[in-house]
Order: C-alpha cells, then structure tokens, then sequence
C-alpha cells in the first residue's frame, strides 16, 4: 500500500535526517516503527504527509509511493484527501475548540454534509469524548487529548492511519487500552497502521511487522516475534540482557554493539 | 427620556456598525496574527463603492450593496495573494508596516478617483421618521442596525457550525496540525481576508447611507482599534460587545456632557478595562496544562 524507497531527507538546505529510508506499509496491517530519540520516525511520517513544508524540510532523494501513486510531490491536503491521515506527536488538539469541533475538523476533507453517523462512531470508540463533547479541548487530560487526536483521524475515514507516538507521556493503564483501540480500529474498520513507538513492548504486541530505525535509516526489520529473539533489540528496545536482567551502562560490550549500531 | 432612547439608538447603530468593521479585524488576527491596520480603509472603500453604485451609477441599492460585497470580497482576496502571501514567514513587525502602508494606498486610491470633499446622497435605505417610546429615530439607522445584527448573527453560526468557520478557527489554533487534517492554510487566510473586507464594506455601506461619504470615514474606521482592544483581539463575541459599548459611550457623552469628549472618553474608558483585564474583555488567555 505504502512505499518507501531510498527516501532522504533534509531541513534547511542542509540538516541531513533521513539518509536512505526505505520500508513498506501492507494494506490492512499494522507495521510498528521504532527508534531512540532523534532516530527521524517523526520526520519520516512528515515526509509521507506532506507536513515537512511548513518545517523547511523537502524529500531531496528516493520515492513514496501510495497505492500506485507517487506523492512525495504532493501538497498536504491532497495526501489527506488519498486517504493518509498522521495523528502527529503531542496530540496537538485545537485548544480553544471543544472536543466536537475539533472532530469536526477532523472530517474537513470529508465529502458528505452530513457527519453526525461518524461523530456517533467515534464517540463508540471513545464513549469519554462524548461526555466531554462540548468542553473546551485545551482542558481535557492528556488521555482524553490523545483520544480526542485519534478521534479526529478517524473522522476523515483514512485507509492508512499513522500514529506519531501515542503512549507519549501516558499512564501505562491507558496506553494499554489505548493500544487496544487502536487494534480494534484496525480490524472493524479495516484501516492500515503506522505505528510510531518508543515503547518497544507493547508495539511489538500489537504489530503485524516491525521495523527499527537509526540515524535515518532501518537498520533491523522483522516480525514481532522474530526481533524478541534479537539481542540487540532485548537489550536497547525491551531493556532486557542475554539473561533475562537488566542491562548495566557499565557494561563494555553494550558500549561497543551500541556503537556498531549508529555507525 | 427621550434623548437616552434617541441616544442609546444612535449609539447601538454605530456600534453595530463597528462590531462589523472589528469582526473582519478579528478574524484576520486570529487565523493568521497579522494585525490590519488597513481593516479602517475597508470600511471607507466600502463607503465609496456603494457611493459610486447608487448615486453615480445608478443602480438599485439592493443590487449595488451586492456588487460592493463582491468587489469587497475581490479586494480581501487580492491583498492577501499580493501583499501578505510573500510574507508568510517574515517577521511580524514588517507585515504590520506592510498593513499601514497598505492603510495609506487604500486612502490615497479613493482620494484619486473620488476626490476629498465629502459628499451626501439621497440614502438609500428608506429613512422616514420613526416614533420608538416618544423618541424619533429614522428608519436607516434601525435597518443599519438591524442588517449589521443579522450579519453578525450569521457570522457567529458560520463560526460554530460551519465546517469551514470551524476550520478557520483551528486554523487560529494550531496552523499544522490543522494542516495535517487537509485544511489548506492559504486557503483560510483567502478566505479570512475576503470576509473582513466584506464585512467592512457592509459597515461602510450603512455608515455611506446614514451620513454621506467623505474623508471623515477614515476617522470612523480607526474607532476599530479600541473596539478590539477593548473586546479581546481574538474575541468574536468580544468584538460586538466591544463595537456596541464604544458605540454607546460615545453617543452618550456626545448627547449628555458634550462634543468632543465623546472622542476622549472610549480611550479612557479602554486604559482602565485594560489594566484590569489585559487581553481585553473576552480575550483568549494561553490555556497552560500541566
Ligand atoms: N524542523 C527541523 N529542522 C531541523 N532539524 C530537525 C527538524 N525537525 C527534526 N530535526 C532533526 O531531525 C532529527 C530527527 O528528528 P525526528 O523528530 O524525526 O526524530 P524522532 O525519531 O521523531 O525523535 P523523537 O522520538 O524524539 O520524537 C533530529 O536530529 C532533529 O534534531
Ligand atoms: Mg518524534
């Protein structure tokens, strides 16, 4: 469904942050996409979304194909109106409207007048935004903003939907239910998903395939199962040593596979 | 009695009038933070357009007030492309310099072709005499009054239930994320700039038809910066009740205390809410989580 190939990427004329990215997105999955802070997971979504622009970022190098179609040219709105839709890091709500408007907005693109059948489907989803559907969305908890931010992508009834770390700065109760939705969301409604995580364990629970990037690249990619049994992803990903304890940043040998995966 | 009926009239149709003229100054800021300082020249452009309509051209006024909309509309989509789009991006203080001198081409453009003496025409909008509660009022200003209600009844429906009123608010909040949602940002600003310079041109229209048209007007469209100031620079709401308080206060100490206080007064009026209140009377506060 999605394509990446050889993507580069680079800000300001001159930061280069993606360097050669390539992975793919099948059609009704979900495929994790993991790495460290700065690894450029974020910027690889905006450069499928088309949101690099308004950061002086441009795809200088490689292709991302869409359902048969290049769009690495594309203007945000038009990507949105194929059908990709990025809930973006930091949930970002519109603070000053109440949670219905914003899912409102969430359905801009949408052609029918009539929204009220998906706000209802939304609010099934999420049955707290519907208690809180005329609050001002600037005072909701960080839960309900997520949840509100994911809300708002459903609205637009996207066939690929990309999460920008969702479990950011979220209590490990509601991350699990919201991993949950989002596992329900892709099996009822039949969307594909992207998913963007620092938590290494959960997204390997619920992904079809995964992929580990570093440095702007993919450096490891397999099923979930498969990169459980990789050591470096035990130890850097799931926090895990050879034995099953707790890795020690004393330990020379972590020093040196650390390095070999930045190089 | 009498005078406070006729007064407060007075000064509910100017202020509704003003509301008008500081809505399009409203929306401009909060979609895209530029502060008009040219949102007064609308208001005169749309003065002499309807002007040039009915009494040189012609035409009936309903038609005419249609056709200045139209050009308004044109002009607000023009400045955007031309003069603003280029400087998405520049520092703020240079877009503002380019709205004042944008203020000053308007002016000159409407001094050339019409020249600077002001000049009456029959009004437009049927103007006999009408007795409210023992005060006589002319029937102009109750229309002006309850045309600028109307419109601004409908803006404040397009704001909450229009999809593309809602995306001109989210486009206010937060510019990429509303991006990310296929909200096209230029397009809300086309749209933000063509709104103001309507409704401007509506508050000229009934301002032409009440007191004629003449370079005074200008005066009248700078009374938009206490008004927004007063109520909120991001507020709607706080635009009206900002239009109709400025409105009242000045025709009250015009009727009760005397000429040329009324011109002091609001700005007295607007340092003390001021320090009281400093985002004005509805103005958004940054909303802090922790
Ligand atoms: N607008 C920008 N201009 C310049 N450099 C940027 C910009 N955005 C990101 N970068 C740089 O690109 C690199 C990758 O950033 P990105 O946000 O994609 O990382 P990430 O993997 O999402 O990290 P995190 O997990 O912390 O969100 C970082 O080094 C960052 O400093
Ligand atoms: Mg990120």
């Amino acid at each position: 469904m999605l394509t990446l190939n050889n993507v580069e990427v680079i800000y300001n004329d001159v930061i280069l942050v993606l360097k050669g990215m390539s992975m793919e997105v099948p059609e009704g999955k979900i495929v994790g996409l993991l790495g460290s802070n700065g690894a450029g997971k974020s910027t690889t979504l905006k450069a499928i979304s088309g949101l690099l622009k308004p950061e002086d970022g441009e795809v200088t190098d490689g292709s991302i194909e869409f359902m048969g179609q290049e769009i690495h040219h594309m203007d945000a709105a038009d990507i949105v109106r194929l059908g990709i839709f990025q809930v973006m890091e930091g949930r970002r709500v519109f603070e000053h409207l109440t949670t219905e408007e914003n899912l409102i907005a969430g359905g801009y693109t949408r052609r029918e007048m009539n929204l009220k059948p998906d706000l209802e489907m939304v609010y099934h989803y999420f049955p707290r935004l519907k208690e809180r559907r005329h609050q001002i969305a600037g005072y909701l908890s960080g839960g309900e903003q997520q949840m509100l931010a994911i809300g708002r992508a459903l609205m637009a009834k996207p066939k690929l939907m990309m999460l920008d770390e969702p479990s950011l700065g979220l209590a490990p109760l509601l991350v699990m239910e919201i991993f949950e939705i989002i596992q329900r969301i892709n099996k009822e409604q039949g969307t594909t998903i992207l998913l963007v995580e620092q938590n290494a364990n959960l997204t390997l629970a619920v992904a079809d395939y995964a992929y580990i990037m570093e440095n702007g690249r993919i450096v490891l990619e397999g099923k979930p199962e498969d990169l459980r049994e990789n050591a470096d992803v035990r130890e850097f990903y799931l926090g895990l040593t050879e034995v099953g304890q707790r890795k020690s940043y004393r330990d020379v040998k972590h020093y040196k596979r650390r390095k070999r995966w930045l190089s | 009695m009498d005078l406070f009926i006729q007064l407060t009239l007075t000064g509910l149709t100017n202020g509704a009038i003003l509301a008008l003229a500081a809505l399009g100054f409203v929306l401009i800021y909060k979609s895209s933070d530029v502060i008009n300082f040219a949102q007064g020249e609308f208001l005169l452009v749309g003065a002499y357009v309807i002007f040039a309509m009915i009494a040189q051209v012609g035409l009936h006024w309903t038609i005419g007030m249609v056709l200045t909309l139209l050009i308004a509309v044109l002009l607000g989509v023009l400045v955007e492309r031309l003069v603003l789009r280029p400087l998405i991006g520049e520092p703020i203080i240079s877009v503002i310099m380019v709205t004042i001198g944008l203020s000053s081409l308007l002016r000159a453009i409407v001094s050339t072709i019409w020249g600077n003496q002001p000049k009456s025409f029959p009004p437009f909008i049927p103007s006999q005499p009408i007795n409210i509660l023992g005060a006589t009022v002319g029937a102009d200003r109750l229309w002006a009054l309850v045309i600028a209600a109307v419109m601004l009844v409908l803006f404040n429906f397009f704001f909450t239930r229009s999809r593309e009123g809602i995306a001109m608010r989210a486009v206010a909040d937060d510019q990429q994320a509303a991006l990310s949602m296929g909200i096209s940002v230029k397009k809300i600003f086309a749209w933000a700039w063509s709104i103001a310079a309507a409704t401007a041109a509506i508050g000229g229209a009934l301002v032409a038809n009440i007191v004629g048209v003449g370079p005074e007007l200008a005066g009248f469209g700078l009374r938009v910066f206490p008004v927004v100031i007063l109520g909120g620079l991001d507020s709607i709401p706080g635009a009206i009740v900002g239009g109709i308080i400025i409105g009242l206060l000045e025709a009250y100490t015009g009727g009760y205390i005397g000429q040329g206080l009324n011109q002091v007064l609001p700005f007295i009026v607007l340092i003390i809410i001021l320090m009281i209140r400093p985002y004005g009377l509805f103005g958004q506060e940054i909303i802090e989580r922790v």
